[in-house]
């Protein structure tokens, strides 16, 4: 009876919304930055599965289902971008070029540094979009045939580090405007980014989440062009 | 609530329609956000139709790619096999990404114009 109940969306959604909502209590409980609700979740389900030796198809029953919202939110990002526009027309000039400039250094040196290290197409081409926020890095990794699940995982991963770097490594680089460092750290790690950005400074925090939604789209349109040359 | 998400849904679906229909390789959901973007714009959309369900989706936004992050589970054995090309481009990139994007705006920024 409760080997059956393990198979309906009730577990997968259940198991994620109990898990992230425990994460989220011990982030704002220990203020640890490596403690990222999002890293914590993941590898706290994973964890469990493989103790219990539940199969991940049992699993996705829910987690699906808590998937299919990415979608409709990548659609909700047009929100804060048209919220904003007059900050980016006022600023267009830094934000537009320093943002490109950050989607082909990602594509360029994240896909290229693997392949030259000997990874495997699959691995060339789910490093492509692992700047931008994940549910648009999924939809262009799935368009262009890299594996999803390790794109995601990679996407996580770089957004952390950037959150947890991000403002110490640009401040000794020598960058003092608040509004680069957000560009800089929001282009880098997108969402999880942007939250520690916020932490730090406001109008930082504003011009990460720009990053996000322009990243994004610009990466979107970029990594198709840039993989004609690689194949 | 649901006249926001069935707007959301709505230009989803216009988005992946022109995204299968023309076989660009790019997501159905970044277009209908293009779309979306037009439509307030153009005040075809007003705000407060999709605020509520929009900002929802956004303040929640960590949690739904949770299921995303377990599939890696599928996938370790190839990990393991390639995890130091993984590891070194996903670390080196990250840092050369905030170095180019955030020394290029430092120099353009409106306020450092005469600055060094």
């Amino acid at each position: 009876m409760i080997s059956g109940l393990l198979q309906t969306p009730l577990f997968g959604v259940g198991l994620t919304l109990l898990v992230y909502a425990l994460a989220q209590w011990l982030y704002r409980r220990t203020h640890k930055i490596l403690l990222n609700p999002v890293l914590v979740s993941i590898a706290a389900i994973i964890l469990i599965l493989l103790s219990c030796g539940i199969p991940y198809q049992d699993y996705a029953q829910g987690g699906d289902l808590v998937l299919f919202l990415l979608g409709p939110s990548v659609v909700a990002l047009a929100l804060p971008l048209y919220q904003r526009r007059r900050d980016i027309l006022k600023r267009k000039k830094s934000i537009f070029v320093g943002i490109a400039a950050g989607a082909v250094a990602s594509i360029v040196s994240a896909s290229g540094l693997a392949y030259l290290l000997g990874g495997s197409r699959l691995v060339v081409l789910s490093l492509a979009p692992k700047s931008v926020t994940t549910p648009i890095a999924i939809s262009i990794v799935e368009k262009i045939g890299g594996l999803a699940p390790l794109t995601a995982a990679l996407v996580v991963l770089t957004g952390c580090l950037g959150a947890v770097c991000g403002p110490e490594f640009c401040r000794k680089l020598g960058i003092r405007s608040p509004v680069a460092t957000g560009l800089a750290v929001g282009t880098a790690s997108h969402g999880i980014g942007t939250a520690r950005m916020l932490e730090v400074d406001r109008l930082a925090g504003a011009a990460a989440g720009l990053a996000i939604g322009l990243n994004g789209l610009m990466t979107t349109f970029l990594v198709p062009c840039l993989f004609v040359f690689f194949q | 609530m649901v006249r926001g998400m069935a707007l959301l849904l709505l230009f989803q679906f216009l988005g992946e329609v022109i995204s299968r229909g023309t076989g660009w390789p790019i997501p159905g959901n970044v277009l209908g956000m293009v779309l979306l973007l037009i439509a307030l714009a153009r005040r075809w959309v007003k705000v407060e139709w999709i605020e509520e369900a929009a900002e929802f989706l956004l303040a929640n936004l960590a949690l739904f790619f949770v299921p995303a992050g377990v599939g890696v589970m599928m996938y370790f054995d190839l990990i393991a096999g390639e995890w130091l090309p993984i590891i070194l481009a996903t670390f080196i990139s990250t840092f050369v990404v905030m170095a180019v994007t955030g020394k290029i705006a430092d120099r353009l920024e409106p306020e450092n114009k005469d600055g060094p």
